[in-house]
């Protein structure tokens, strides 16, 4: 009965959009969408640069900006690369995460926790304009 | 080499051989008339930072503490310390007391410079009850020395902008904060220096403290005095000028005209050289060899403190580095500058003092 309920919701919608149809590409995106796609960006840059200088990412209210000005000497564009102490290749992550455990005593952050892609937004907005260099020392 | 006699060269070897089993020994190579010389140690930016209770960052804390350590063990005996500025992270009273509580193994007289993160949250009211003035002079054996506090501002943004003390100590206490504003030494205190240089003779050697380079790098992280120009006015008349500064967290040097200028490593972390930062301009002086770039996985990479032999009054600035390979950094009387002794021609450099 649900299954039939629902085919025939498909076939309804189906049938508006045969109606409504015009060809869509992907590359069709207007300026508008930019800006929006812009601004949706440099909101989660924002919110990384609010987390890179508060004291709520670790527990002795060090934070990001004291040792790293404008996230200078963070080289985001090196990454993925060959940590000698870690003895491994790297992506930016661990190293942010290593700094959390170290300098301000915090706890790991998930790789895609949305507090970790904020860091990562914000340090790698700041680098802008430079050219990738993975592996780089 | 050619500035020394045989056996200056051997008596120095044997100092440096000594040097690497007793790291904190004082290398001594005199150049004129050695009765003349004397050394003093230069401890900086310290950054005690105050979590709660009797809480402190371990990490800050070390780096005074093993500095006040090795300074202790210096032979021969610096005449003084001077310790120059940024006791403190927010200029709390717990910090300044942590501090100074941290300093007080130390055997010799101390001296002090204010930093502005000591100073924004009271204006210096607690440092001039407990350490002294805020800007003053003294003389030792034929040299003048000056304390300036040139971390002053404008006082519409002293005065009217915040709301709270600790909001304005927040405010300047971020280095690339866009609502901080340049430091100063100010008119007033251009008024003072002028006085108390007249009665100095120019031929007399002119050592001066400040916390903020008297020399213009980078405004956007205060790498800068507004009116260093017209410090350096007061200055230039005087034959062998020599300019000592905090704040910056690496290794700076530079000459104008008669002035050498020299910075200090902090004791609490290391900062990037600002040209590192993509999206600015910056000013380092030429001259400068740069540190090593830091090692994040050694917390006291590129942290360190100096000793300075003061020689025929020009300085000899020895870096002493908790991870990396020390250095000098000494005036040269044939090109009329400060040069690092081991690594001054480009072919010396190392591969880590390459920043990006």
């Amino acid at each position: 009965m649900q299954r039939r309920l629902k085919s025939s919701a498909i076939i309804c919608v189906g049938s508006l959009l045969v109606l409504a149809w015009r060809p869509t590409f992907a590359d069709e995106f207007t300026p508008a969408d930019i800006k929006l796609w812009q601004d949706e960006y440099l909101v989660v840059v924002k919110q990384g640069r609010e987390l890179f200088t508060s004291d709520k990412l670790g527990t002795n209210g060090v934070a990001c900006v004291q040792c790293h000005p404008n996230a200078a000497n963070t080289h985001p564009e090196t990454y993925p690369k060959f940590q000698k102490q870690l003895g491994h290749v790297a992506p930016l992550w661990e190293m942010i995460n290593w700094c959390i455990r170290n300098p301000l005593e915090g706890k790991d952050l998930a790789a895609d926790d949305p507090r970790m892609i904020a860091l990562q937004a914000y340090i790698t907005y700041e680098r802008r304009g430079v050219k990738l260099e993975p592996g780089k020392h | 080499m050619s500035y020394m006699n045989r056996r200056d060269f051997l008596k120095s070897s044997s100092a440096l051989l000594a040097a690497s089993t007793l790291p904190l020994s004082l290398i001594e190579i005199a150049y004129a008339d050695t009765s003349q010389n004397f050394t003093f140690a230069y401890i900086s930016d310290a950054h005690i930072q105050h979590i709660k209770g009797k809480e402190f960052v371990r990490n800050w804390d070390r780096g005074l503490i093993r500095a006040v350590a090795e300074t202790n063990l210096m032979d021969p005996k610096p005449d003084f310390v001077m310790f120059g500025g940024d006791m403190g992270q927010l200029g709390k009273r717990e910090e300044i007391n942590h501090g100074l509580e941290l300093l007080a193994p130390l055997t010799y007289q101390k001296h002090f410079v204010i930093g502005e993160h000591d100073y924004y949250l009271d204006l210096g009211e607690y440092w001039q009850k407990i350490i002294g003035p805020l800007h003053y002079s003294f003389d030792h054996k034929g040299v003048h020395f000056v304390v300036l506090n040139s971390i002053l501002t404008y006082d519409d943004w002293t005065y009217n902008r915040w709301p709270s003390a600790e909001e304005r100590m927040l405010q300047m206490a971020d280095l690339d904060n866009p609502n901080g504003s340049p430091f100063m030494v100010g008119e007033k205190q251009r008024a003072w220096l002028k006085q108390d240089l007249a009665k100095i003779n120019h031929a007399t050697p002119l050592v001066v403290f400040s916390h903020s380079p008297l020399q213009k790098i980078y405004r956007g992280w205060n790498f800068w005095t507004e009116d260093a120009e017209q410090v350096q006015a007061l200055l230039a008349p005087f034959k062998k000028v020599t300019v000592l500064y905090g704040h910056v967290h690496q290794i700076q040097y530079n000459q104008i005209g008669t002035i050498s200028f020299h910075s200090a490593m902090a004791t609490a972390w290391p900062w990037p050289y600002p040209a590192t930062y993509a999206q600015a301009q910056s000013f380092l002086p030429k001259l400068t060899v740069e540190m090593n770039r830091a090692d994040p996985f050694f917390e006291r990479d590129a942290t360190g403190w100096q000793y300075i032999d003061v020689y025929s009054g020009h300085v000899r600035e020895h870096y002493q580095l908790a991870e990396n390979t020390r250095r000098t950094v000494a005036f040269n009387p044939k090109t009329g500058q400060p040069e690092d002794t081991r690594y001054q021609a480009p072919d010396r450099r190392l591969l880590s003092q390459n920043h990006y």
